[in-house]
């Protein structure tokens, strides 16, 4: 089943990125769509229940909108403190620890990429259910992990238990 | 009127680039560098992407359609690597016992 979605997901990739629908170039592409099929099948699957992968690809589809709105806020953010006359005043760098309430390691890995996008913060480490963040402010260390760890909690995992 | 759109998208994205530069050059250590560098990236990146990717659909043809798509995947795979890469090189940093910059510190 992984083979085959693995198989499914790589020959259109193959013909988007070719564009190209000539016998020639599209068996090629067949050929090496079964060939990452054959031999990279559990990277991309790596769980072997189809519906876990449905549940988060949708899950992060949804998810996409809200972590867009946060990147623009905190850019603008870090955008306004780089252009402050006085910088050196208003970034306080502190590393954080704290533990989270995730289970799967999709979902953990999603917060983790997520807290990373947003500027003003950085994930260094997970290390099981803790998170060390190196933060830019004050401000944002106080708003780690936030709104995105319950999103991800609603989107992706609730619907996995 | 795409022209226009696209246009405003791009400088945009420039400008936030532009940002990311004067961050980069004033922010006092390693790490608070590494957050100017790497990350106004991901909104500038993805503005100028969806600025092309507008422009290219001016034509609504299939090659142009395509063009599009492929210009959508570079923003994907810009929000996977970047942070990816981010959290590499601070983690790097940090195991190696980089000393975090301290408020009242002179910039390194």
């Amino acid at each position: 089943m992984a083979k085959i979605a693995t198989f499914a997901v790589m020959i259109v990739f193959w013909l988007v990125l070719s564009g190209m629908f000539d016998a020639f170039h599209t068996s090629l592409g067949l050929f090496c769509a079964l060939l990452v099929a054959q031999f990279g099948h559990n990277l991309l699957f790596f769980s072997g229940n189809p519906r876990t992968w449905t549940v988060v690809f949708f899950g992060m589809v949804l998810y996409l909108p809200s972590l867009f709105w946060e990147i623009l806020l905190a850019n603008l953010q870090v955008a306004y403190i780089a252009c402050h006359p006085r910088m050196l005043e208003l970034i306080d760098p502190q590393v954080i620890r704290f533990r989270t309430k995730l289970r799967t390691r999709v979902s953990r890995v999603a917060l983790g990429q997520s807290i990373t996008l947003t500027p003003g913060t950085i994930t260094v480490d997970i290390r099981d259910d803790e998170f060390t963040v190196y933060a830019l402010t004050r401000s944002a260390a106080r708003g780690c992990p936030g709104a995105m760890e319950e999103r991800i909690g609603k989107i992706v995992e609730r619907p996995l238990r | 009127m795409i022209d226009l759109v696209s246009t405003v998208l791009i400088a945009a994205g420039i400008l936030f680039f532009a940002f990311g530069v004067v961050g980069l050059l004033r922010f006092p250590d390693f790490y608070t560098r590494l957050h100017a560098a790497g990350k106004s990236d991901s909104l500038g990146s993805v503005l100028i992407v969806t600025g092309f990717a507008l422009y290219s659909l001016k034509t609504l043809s299939a090659p142009a359609v395509l063009v599009a798509i492929k210009i959508f995947f570079i923003a994907l795979f810009i929000f996977i690597a970047s942070p990816t890469a981010t959290h590499a090189i601070t983690q790097t940093a940090m195991s190696v016992g980089v000393k975090p910059w301290e408020k009242g510190e002179k910039r390194r």
